[in-house]
């Protein structure tokens, strides 16, 4: 019984640990969106290099969230990281093609 | 009995999610669905990166987009992706009370982005009379837009109904890998909106 305490509060003491890189992650997503919208809003920088660092911007914030919202850091995923990388394989052929039928 | 007290034990494992075999084929399988759901997007996302320039003299995106209201309905549902961890929290720790009190300021957080969702397209039809008939930037914007609002729905019905379901029962093996499975959905809604935000809203007014 004692033992069973013992693992307890260890394993809650690392769900808390956890739970701040959560909230690190949150912070820097929430960063990210704002320095997005910024951009945009100010109309700062030229097209050029808005829409790279934009769509740069989202590939980071993304990355977060799958890594560490969704756990794909933890081990025990990597079947989860071979559906998705597959995914996001499949999707960048499907918008290169459709991209490039109307570039002309 | 004993299989009551299998799917109810006096201590609950670390990762109650995926502690029986049904919970690991539930976790595999939605990670399998959303890789499809990837898949699903990026077609929609190329037609639209495709079409977007084609307005036919109708409303154009930079004449129409608000980037207020885009950057609160972005807020509601990052938030809401927090709140859903912070479920996840509480589930490990066994509390189970916190964790529908989260699940709930979830579903608050994804109803109030579903009705600025609703409330944009509205404005845009009343206003500007830009329709999925405008032109084929309209019916491109409409799909991609439409097709992640649907899946907010989708995904508030989903939660309000194991929210409902279990509210008597508990935390316990059986339904474990259904909240976890739901907030990894709920996790995906959000990806596809990082790249609705960038690719249609802010690349539409930058041009």
């Amino acid at each position: 019984m004692t033992d069973n305490t013992n693992i307890n509060s260890f394993q809650k003491q690392k769900n808390k640990e956890e739970m701040k890189k959560q909230l690190i992650t949150f912070a820097l997503m929430i960063g990210f969106t704002i320095i997005a919208f910024a951009i945009v809003a100010t109309e700062a920088m030229d097209k050029m290099f808005a829409i790279p660092l934009l769509l740069i911007l989202a590939v980071v914030q993304v990355a977060f969230q799958f890594y560490y919202f969704m756990h794909m850091k933890d081990k025990g995923h990597e079947f989860p990281s071979m559906m998705i990388y597959g995914g996001i394989w499949a999707a960048i052929l499907t918008v290169a093609a459709l991209v490039a039928i109307v570039w002309w | 009995m004993s299989h009551d007290h299998s799917l109810n034990p006096e201590t609950m494992p670390q990762e109650p999610e995926k502690a029986t075999l049904e919970g690991k084929n539930k976790f595999l399988g939605l990670w399998f669905f959303l890789g499809g759901e990837t898949v699903l997007f990026a077609s929609l996302f190329g037609t639209f990166l495709a079409l977007r320039n084609s307005t036919a003299d109708g409303p154009a995106g930079e004449e129409i987009f608000g980037l207020e209201l885009v950057f609160l309905m972005t807020m509601l549902l990052l938030t809401s992706s927090l709140t859903s961890v912070y479920a996840m929290y509480h589930m490990k720790n066994n509390d189970f009370k916190k964790m529908q009190l989260w699940l709930g300021i979830t579903a608050f957080l994804g109803i109030g982005f579903l009705a600025c969702e609703i409330y944009e397209f509205y404005h845009y039809i009343h206003e500007y009379h830009f329709t999925f008939r405008s032109s084929a930037f309209g019916s491109a914007f409409y799909t991609l837009v439409g097709f992640h609002g649907g899946h907010v729905a989708f995904g508030l019905s989903w939660l309000i109904a194991i929210m409902v379901r279990n509210a008597k029962r508990g935390l316990n093996l059986y339904n474990a890998p259904k909240y976890y499975t739901f907030s990894l959905y709920w996790h995906f809604i959000d990806v596809v909106w990082v790249f609705i935000f960038t690719v249609v809203y802010l690349m539409g007014k930058v041009g």
